[in-house]
């Protein structure tokens, strides 16, 4: 694989990856677990610090650049995976992640996210969702809840949110993942992951915005709560969950639902076992959002090896030199029909 | 009979028909023959932006017209001496461009009860005296098309698709051109796929040639010499195809890889195709998902070190403006190609106009300036997109070059630029961590440093904020920001030390100057040579960089009298010029979507210094 065969380079540790810039999120924000994930990950991945590449968009997770001692494009709202895109292309043996927010990554930049995730560009997307505006100061998002109060929906959200996770999988994404800024250990895995992942990889990150809606992931990231709410995606394991892990979850025809473990009826057996190479599962999955009986899956949806387009673009190139030999620009210039004049 | 051959300095032809009737593939093959044998020509595709519009409809009719020489051919023409009209719709919306005493050929096989309601006519032009001020020459071609195609057995569809090459034909005749191109281009085109595709369509061009030769309808034919073009090995170029050349020509002098985002939109979308061809020469074009997504991928792809470019039309080049602006703060090296078309919003695709002007030099959010250039000719795409890639890497800045609809489609012979002797494209990576900061500047260019990832003690991050001055950090102190809006203001006016003086024709002062940028070229250096005909000193300045504008500039303004800014807008660099330099210039603006006729410029001038008598 061309972006990750480098000579093995000087060990790095969380500190080459801390900048010199002071982090100006709220003090009690989210994104500063999901820093602290990425700087204590990143060391263990096989790259200099020189061939990261960090972009970002506008809004508060889009700072993330300016914290990395990293490359780094802190770009224009929306546009981050379009700017990552280019560097890629460019330059294939660049480990490059974006990182945005449910604003940013799913409304203004809606269309440049989806394509980006069709090409299966080999870059990393970490997707800040906290369900809010946070940098304008509390207007809702494209994944607000219905009903939602905001400065801008003081009578509530009518519009129906988008499910992430969904949208990437039907952006025909290789690689989706949920993971939670408060689940530190589980977010530190599924980074490792996207990163192991040869393809576009998106991951989102449930984060609480303690200003402006603070607690809207709570029953799944508060001890309290977070058992029975909650379920963790392995591959090749049937989903279990439940503080003595005594429920599961079961298909009923394509219908998922929620099965007791210790009532002698169900067991083990009868339960959904994940498969990250199944795509439909995973769109079902997905979906479990809609019922509230259900717990949320949090993990890998999807991991699918497919071409990316960088790769197939070195190849393009690399067929027409072998036919045609490197390109002679006299030759070019000169084109089919030439006549002299003397 | 034995033909006559009369010797003309220029011809003008007009091919006119339905969209489908190959009315553009019929030009292209005439202007490639007639360029093989040394003729100076320039061209006009003129076509609806509809693909198929019904047939017979007049707002279906494509237009290609051509102006060739033995003389110095400016423009494609302000009337056409012959107008090859293929149905009644073709002639009534071309008409007005024939000249008095010019010669119409006609299909008048099409000249059906039906096409001619479709073309608005109550009665048949060719029987109601209405075109007794031209030399009329009605053919039945679609019935000898089909009887040169008899023996082969071919649908009617198919035989009436061919028809164009028997107008080709005759035209070849009349104009004493051989037919070896054309044939050329026929065998390679269809023989490869579909032999008897090949065979069809070199029947009817033969037919259409040796009618001219037998029928004694026609009486006479043409000789146009070649030119006296400077001596050189030439070829034919189109502006779109030279704008390409020239980004692969810079792409190589500078060692560095070219880049191309890009969505498609007409009539620029011609320099993707050529583009994407060229992957033997490393070229990475990217179909982006819109035009943001097309001009952010290249600002990322300079960043990662590639000659970075993204091409572009008016309505494109709207929906940049705020990457433009990132790209400006970023100070990036990066090449927009916005190649006009007709406004505002959708306006005139497939037509060509001069109104982006304003747009390229100061639409953008607070102030953002970057250099601007302008083509004046399809071949002079070439070395001005290559100039403005040399500006981008040079002073790290956006560099948007002006082409249009005229010049992206429009064809010209082209001296082949010897790709040695190329000026030079050097390029420096910042590359040493001791004491780098991203936002230091050369004392020269006020270039800041290009130092792209993978360069180990260079990390560093850019971004859309204000950036305090040599550090990059993000900053909003009052002085500092002051001081950076100057700073990136000061390094494109430093451009104006690196190029060369602004150029002219005529005396250095006077009486009139002419000012015009862009695709005016042609039309204004007609106008002037026909106004020191009619005995009056004029001097023609063509402007190619915009912004800055030349050192000279403003000096060579003040010295006539009487400044005139003609262009294909309502008066756009107009603004630009008394604004800078207080001239009291006067401007003449047609905005039809077409190129300025030369004959109302000189009527306008002659109109200014009669005014200027009284």
């Amino acid at each position: 694989m061309p972006d990750t065969a480098q000579e093995t380079p000087a060990k790095l540790t969380i500190k080459d990856f801390q900048s010199d810039q002071d982090v100006r999120w709220c003090p009690g924000c989210g994104d500063y677990s999901i820093l602290a994930q990425v700087q204590r990950v990143f060391p263990e991945f096989p790259h200099k610090r020189e061939q990261y590449v960090a972009v970002s968009g506008i809004g508060c997770s889009s700072r993330f650049p300016y914290y990395l001692n990293l490359y780094g494009i802190h770009g224009i709202h929306g546009r981050a995976p379009a700017i990552a895109s280019g560097v890629k292309m460019v330059n294939p043996s660049l480990d490059v992640w974006v990182a945005t927010g449910d604003g940013d990554g799913l409304s203004i930049g809606g269309n440049h996210m989806i394509h980006m995730l069709r090409r299966n560009l080999n870059i990393k997307v970490l997707l800040f969702n906290n369900q809010i505006y946070g940098l304008t100061k509390g207007q809702y998002s494209p994944t607000s809840v219905l009903g939602q109060i905001t400065k801008s929906t003081p009578a509530g959200v009518i519009d129906f949110p988008f499910i992430p996770v969904s949208l990437a999988l039907g952006a025909q994404a290789t690689f989706v993942a949920r993971a939670m800024d408060r689940d530190p250990k589980h977010l530190q895995e599924v980074v490792r992951r996207a990163e192991g992942h040869h393809g576009a990889a998106f991951v989102e990150i449930y984060q609480n915005c303690n200003v402006f809606n603070d607690g809207a992931f709570f029953q799944f990231t508060e001890k309290e709560t977070k058992d029975d709410h909650v379920v963790y995606l392995e591959h090749g394991k049937p989903l279990v969950f439940g503080k003595d892990r005594t429920k599961g979850i079961r298909l009923n025809g394509f219908r998922p639902e929620a099965v007791p473990l210790d009532g002698g009826k169900f067991s083990p057996s009868d339960l959904l076992v994940h498969d990250e190479k199944d795509s439909t599962l995973a769109f079902i999955l997905a979906n479990m959002i809609h019922n509230p009986d259900l717990p949320r899956p949090m993990g890998v949806f999807l991991a699918l090896d497919h071409p990316t387009y960088e790769d197939q673009m070195g190849d393009q190139i690399a067929r027409a030199k072998s036919r045609k030999g490197d390109g002679d620009l006299q030759k070019l210039l000169n084109g089919e029909e030439t006549w002299v004049i003397k | 009979m034995a033909k006559k051959v009369e010797t003309l300095d220029e011809v003008t032809i007009r091919f006119a028909g339905d969209s489908g009737d190959g009315m553009q593939l019929t030009g292209t093959q005439f202007t490639n023959t007639v360029a093989a044998l040394g003729n100076d020509l320039s061209t006009l595709p003129d076509y609806p932006a509809e693909i198929r519009a019904p047939a017979g409809t007049t707002y279906g009719v494509s237009g290609f017209q051509i102006k060739f020489g033995s003389v110095d051919i400016l423009t494609p023409g302000d009337t056409c001496d012959v107008l090859v009209a293929m149905n009644p719709a073709a002639l009534v919306t071309n008409l007005k461009l024939l000249r008095d005493g010019g010669t119409i050929i006609v299909n008048e096989d099409a000249f059906t009860e039906k096409n001619l309601r479709m073309a608005g006519l109550t009665t048949n032009p060719l029987e109601d005296h209405s075109l007794e001020r031209f030399q009329v020459n009605a053919i039945g071609i679609t019935k000898l098309t089909t009887n040169a195609l008899a023996e082969m057995n071919l649908s009617t569809r198919f035989v009436d698709k061919t028809k164009n090459f028997f107008a080709l034909g005759l035209m070849y005749w009349m104009y004493n051109r051989p037919l070896d191109q054309s044939i050329r281009f026929i065998e390679e085109k269809f023989g490869v796929k579909d032999k008897q595709v090949a065979e069809a369509n070199l029947r009817v061009l033969r037919a259409g040639y040796n009618y001219g030769d037998t029928t004694e309808v026609f009486t006479t034919r043409f000789d146009v010499r070649p030119a006296k073009l400077p001596p050189g090995r030439y070829r034919n170029v189109m502006g779109n195809a030279a704008a390409a050349l020239g980004l692969v020509a810079a792409s190589r002098k500078s060692g560095l890889q070219l880049f191309l985002g890009s969505y498609p939109i007409t009539p620029a979308s011609d320099i993707l195709h050529e583009l994407s061809k060229l992957k033997e020469f490393g070229v990475k074009t990217f179909q982006a998902e819109d035009e943001i997504a097309a001009i952010c991928a290249s600002i990322g792809a300079s960043y990662a070190g590639a000659l970075a470019a993204t091409t572009t039309s008016g309505p494109g080049l709207a929906l940049k403006t705020e990457a433009l602006g990132l790209a400006v703060m970023l100070e990036l090296p990066l090449v927009v190609i916005d190649v006009q078309r007709g406004g505002p919003s959708t306006g005139l695709p497939t037509k060509t106009e001069q109104a982006d002007l304003l747009q390229a030099v100061q639409g953008r959010n607070g102030e953002a300036p970057l250099c601007v250039l302008a083509a004046s000719s399809p071949a002079d795409c070439f070395l001005t997109v290559y100039e403005a890639a040399r500006l981008a890497i040079k002073f790290m800045t956006p560099v948007i070059c002006l082409t249009d609809g005229y010049l992206a489609n429009g064809a010209e012979p082209w001296l082949i630029p010897d790709a040695a002797t190329l000026p030079p494209i050097p390029v420096s990576f910042a590359k040493d961590p001791a004491g780098f900061q991203p936002y230091a500047r050369d004392p020269v260019t006020l270039a800041r440093p290009w130092a792209i990832p993978g360069t180990p003690g260079l990390e560093h991050r850019i971004g859309g904020l204000e950036k305090q001055d040599i550090t990059g950090n993000i900053n909003y102190e009052p002085d500092n920001h002051d001081l950076m809006i100057r700073l990136r203001a000061e390094k494109i006016e430093r451009i104006a030390a690196d190029i060369p003086e602004q150029a002219f024709d005529g005396p250095a002062s006077g009486g009139i100057a002419l000012v015009g940028w862009g695709s005016t070229f042609g039309s204004i250096r007609s106008a002037v040579t026909g106004l020191r005909e009619s005995g009056h000193e004029v001097t023609h300045i063509q402007i190619r960089h915009i912004n800055p504008f030349p050192r000279n500039l403003g000096a060579l303004l003040a010295g006539f009298r009487t400044v005139i800014v003609p262009e294909i807008n309502s008066g756009q660099l107009i603004k630009l010029l008394r604004a800078k330099y207080l001239v009291n210039a006067v401007g003449f603006n047609v905005v039809r979507g077409l190129p300025l006729r030369s004959e109302e410029i000189e009527e306008f001038v002659e109109k200014q210094i009669g005014g200027n008598h009284a």
